[in-house]
C-alpha cells in the first residue's frame, strides 16, 4: 500500500489530500472538502498536467511582448517542451486575445493562445 | 473646474469593478483615473493562471481577467483618463491630477473611491547590509521587466522571501531559462497560497528554506553572490549556518505596503495594523463621501475578493451620491456604531466598525490570521456570548479569511458594542 500526501491546487484553499494505492490503484482520497480536489487528487497520481503560460514577441505592436497560455491544461512533464517550442516565435500585431500563437504545441494537441490584445 | 459625481483613483481590478458596480447603480457620471498608459493594474502583468475561480468559475491568467471588467467599462461607456497621476485631493474632494496632454487639472467630485493598490517592500527597508549593486529587483518589477518589457533581469537567481510574486516569478525565471538556486523564507512557514508552492516550486525542484534569510550581498558593480543563514526563534542569524551561493540576481518578495499617500493626504485615519484606511460598514473612510477598496484598504490574497470588495465600495459610493443630491447626506453619517475586533491571532478586521442601521442583510468581513493554526476554529463573540465557531483546518497569515455577520442577528443585540474574531484551539 502506497500513500501520497498532495496539497490540492484546485482553488487556494490548499486542502491536504491523502491518497491510497494498491498495485497503482486508486484505494481512497481522503482529506479534499470538495469534488474537485478529489478529481485534482485522482489526476495528480496518474496523469498530472499543467496550464503554461509565458510570453512571446510582438513585431509592430503597442507592447514588445504578449502574454500567452496554453489552451488547455498539458501533461506536466511536456512543460519545458512547450515552452522550448515557444523560443523564437514572434507574431505581427494586431494580436488579439484569444488569437492562437502556436497550433499543437510540442505535439500535446493543444494550441497555444494570447491572453491579451495587443494593438 | 470639472465635476463627477464620483471619481475614482487607479484602474485596476478594484477600481474598474468600483466603477462597474457604480454606474450599475445608476450613477451616471462616474471617472476612473489611472497612472499607467492601460486599464487593468498589477493583473497586466500577472500572466500566469488562477484569476477568477471565485467570480467566472474559470481559471483565467491576470490580463484576462482584467480584460473581462475592461471590456464592461467599454460597453457601459464609463469615461476614464490615463497617464494621468493624481497628486492631491482635498477634503472637499477636490482632486488634482496631472497629465502631459492635460496638464494639471482639477476635478470636483461628489464621492471619491480609494483604489490605488499596492507596492512592494524595497531593499531599503531589510538593512541587508553590502554595496548597492545591480542585479537587486523586487518580484514584482521584474515580473514587470520579463512579462511586459521583455527582459530577462539575470541567469543565476536567489529570491528571498515567499510571498506570491517571489514563487511566480520563481517559476517564471526557470521557464525563461534562469536557474533559481534557492527561495530563503524569513519565516518557519511561507506567506504565500499553498498551491503556487506546489506549482512554482516543488514542480521544478527549486529548495525553500524556511526560517532563513540573506545576511549578505556580495558583489560591487553586479550581484556576485548572497549568504544565507538561518535565523533562531529570536530572529536573529543563527552562527555557524552561513551558506554563500553564487548568483547574479537576487529578487526581493518581502511584503506589500497599501500605497496610502493621497488618503493621509486628505486626512483619512490609517489603521496601523493594515496601512489602510479605518473603515465603516460601508467602506467609508473617516473623511465624508472617501470610500477605500482593495489592496490600498488591505493586501489582499486573491484578486476575486477584490472585486467583490470593490463592487461593494462603488455601490456605497453611489448611495452617498444620490443622499448628496437630495440634500441629506446627514442619513448617511451617525448611527449606532458596533465595534469590530480581532483577538487572539486575528490581526485585524476590515471593516472596523459596523453601523447596523446602515448595513445590508449581510456583511462580509474580512481578516488575516497572524500565525500558522491547525485544526482551530474562528470565534465571533458579540459581547461575551460566542454566536458562531466555524472549525478551519489550516488558517495561514498568507490567506485572508473572512466571516458573514447577519444584519438581523445584529439587531437582536440592541446594546451590543464589541464583535470580537478570535481564533480558538479545539
Amino acid at each position: 500500500m502506497e500513500k501520497r500526501e498532495l496539497t490540492c491546487i484546485g482553488c487556494p484553499l490548499g486542502c491536504a489530500v491523502t491518497v491510497v494505492l494498491e498495485n497503482g490503484e486508486i484505494k481512497s482520497v481522503t482529506g479534499n472538502t470538495c469534488k474537485r480536489g478529489d478529481d485534482y487528487a485522482r489526476k495528480e497520481v496518474t496523469h498530472p498536467t499543467r496550464i503554461v503560460t509565458s510570453t512571446v514577441t510582438v513585431e509592430g505592436g503597442s507592447a514588445p511582448v504578449v502574454s500567452v497560455k496554453t489552451k488547455e491544461d498539458i501533461p506536466k512533464d511536456k512543460i519545458f517542451d512547450c515552452v522550448r517550442a515557444l523560443r523564437g516565435v514572434s507574431v505581427k500585431a494586431p494580436v488579439h486575445m484569444g488569437d492562437v500563437i502556436l497550433e499543437n504545441a510540442a505535439g500535446t494537441g493543444v494550441d497555444i493562445i494570447a491572453t491579451k490584445t495587443v494593438l | 473646474m470639472k465635476a463627477y459625481d464620483i471619481v475614482i483613483v487607479g484602474g485596476g481590478p478594484a477600481g474598474l469593478a468600483a466603477a462597474i458596480s457604480a454606474r450599475e447603480s445608476g450613477i451616471e457620471s462616474v471617472l476612473i483615473l489611472e497612472r499607467d498608459k492601460e486599464l487593468g493594474g498589477i493583473l497586466n502583468q500577472c500572466i500566469h493562471n488562477g484569476f477568477g475561480l471565485h467570480t467566472f468559475k474559470e481559471e483565467l491568467t491576470g490580463p484576462e481577467y482584467a480584460g473581462r471588467f475592461i471590456q464592461k467599462v467599454l460597453d457601459m461607456e464609463i469615461e476614464y483618463k490615463l497617464n494621468t497621476m493624481v497628486a492631491d485631493i482635498s477634503k472637499d474632494r477636490v482632486i488634482t491630477a496631472i497629465s502631459r496632454e492635460e496638464g494639471l487639472t482639477r476635478i470636483k467630485a461628489g464621492a471619491i473611491v480609494l483604489a490605488m493598490g499596492c507596492r512592494e517592500r524595497p531593499r531599503g527597508a531589510l538593512n541587508i547590509p553590502g554595496y548597492r549593486p545591480a542585479g537587486i529587483f523586487s518580484a514584482g518589477t521584474a515580473q514587470r521587466l520579463v512579462n511586459m518589457e521583455g527582459y530577462m533581469p539575470g541567469r543565476e537567481v536567489v529570491i528571498l522571501g515567499s510571498g506570491d510574486i517571489g514563487l511566480i516569478m520563481a517559476r517564471r525565471m526557470t521557464l525563461e531559462g534562469a536557474k533559481v538556486k534557492v527561495v530563503a523564507e524569513l519565516m518557519p512557514y511561507s506567506g504565500g497560497l499553498k498551491r503556487n508552492i506546489v506549482q512554482c516550486l516543488d514542480d521544478f525542484g527549486i529548495p525553500l528554506k524556511l526560517s532563513h534569510t540573506v545576511i549578505d550581498i556580495d558583489g560591487k558593480d553586479r550581484v556576485k553572490g548572497v549568504t544565507i543563514a538561518q535565523v533562531g526563534s529570536d530572529g536573529k542569524p543563527v552562527a555557524g549556518t552561513e551558506e554563500y551561493i553564487s548568483c547574479d540576481t537576487l529578487l526581493l518578495s518581502v511584503g506589500l505596503i497599501p500605497e496610502n499617500e493621497l488618503s493621509r493626504g486628505i486626512g483619512v485615519q490609517i489603521s496601523p495594523v493594515t496601512n489602510g484606511p479605518v473603515v465603516n460598514e460601508s467602506l467609508e473612510t473617516s473623511i465624508d463621501g472617501v470610500f477605500a477598496c482593495g489592496n490600498v484598504l488591505h493586501v489582499h490574497d486573491l484578486v476575486d475578493y477584490v472585486s467583490e470588495e470593490a463592487h461593494m465600495a462603488g455601490k456605497c459610493a453611489a448611495a452617498y451620491v444620490q443622499a448628496q443630491k437630495l440634500g441629506n447626506t446627514e442619513e448617511f453619517q451617525g448611527g449606532r456604531a458596533v465595534s469590530l475586533k480581532g483577538e487572539n491571532g486575528v490581526r485585524y478586521t476590515v471593516p472596523v466598525f459596523v453601523r447596523p442601521e446602515h448595513m445590508e442583510d449581510t456583511l462580509t468581513v474580512r481578516f488575516r490570521v497572524g500565525n500558522v493554526y491547525k485544526n482551530a476554529s474562528v470565534c465571533t463573540y458579540f459581547g461575551d456570548t460566542c454566536i458562531s465557531r466555524r472549525k478551519k483546518r489550516v488558517l495561514a497569515p498568507g490567506e485572508m479569511e473572512n466571516i458573514v455577520l447577519k444584519k438581523a442577528e445584529i439587531e437582536k443585540y440592541p446594546d451590543l458594542e464589541t464583535i470580537t474574531i478570535r481564533i480558538e484551539q479545539e
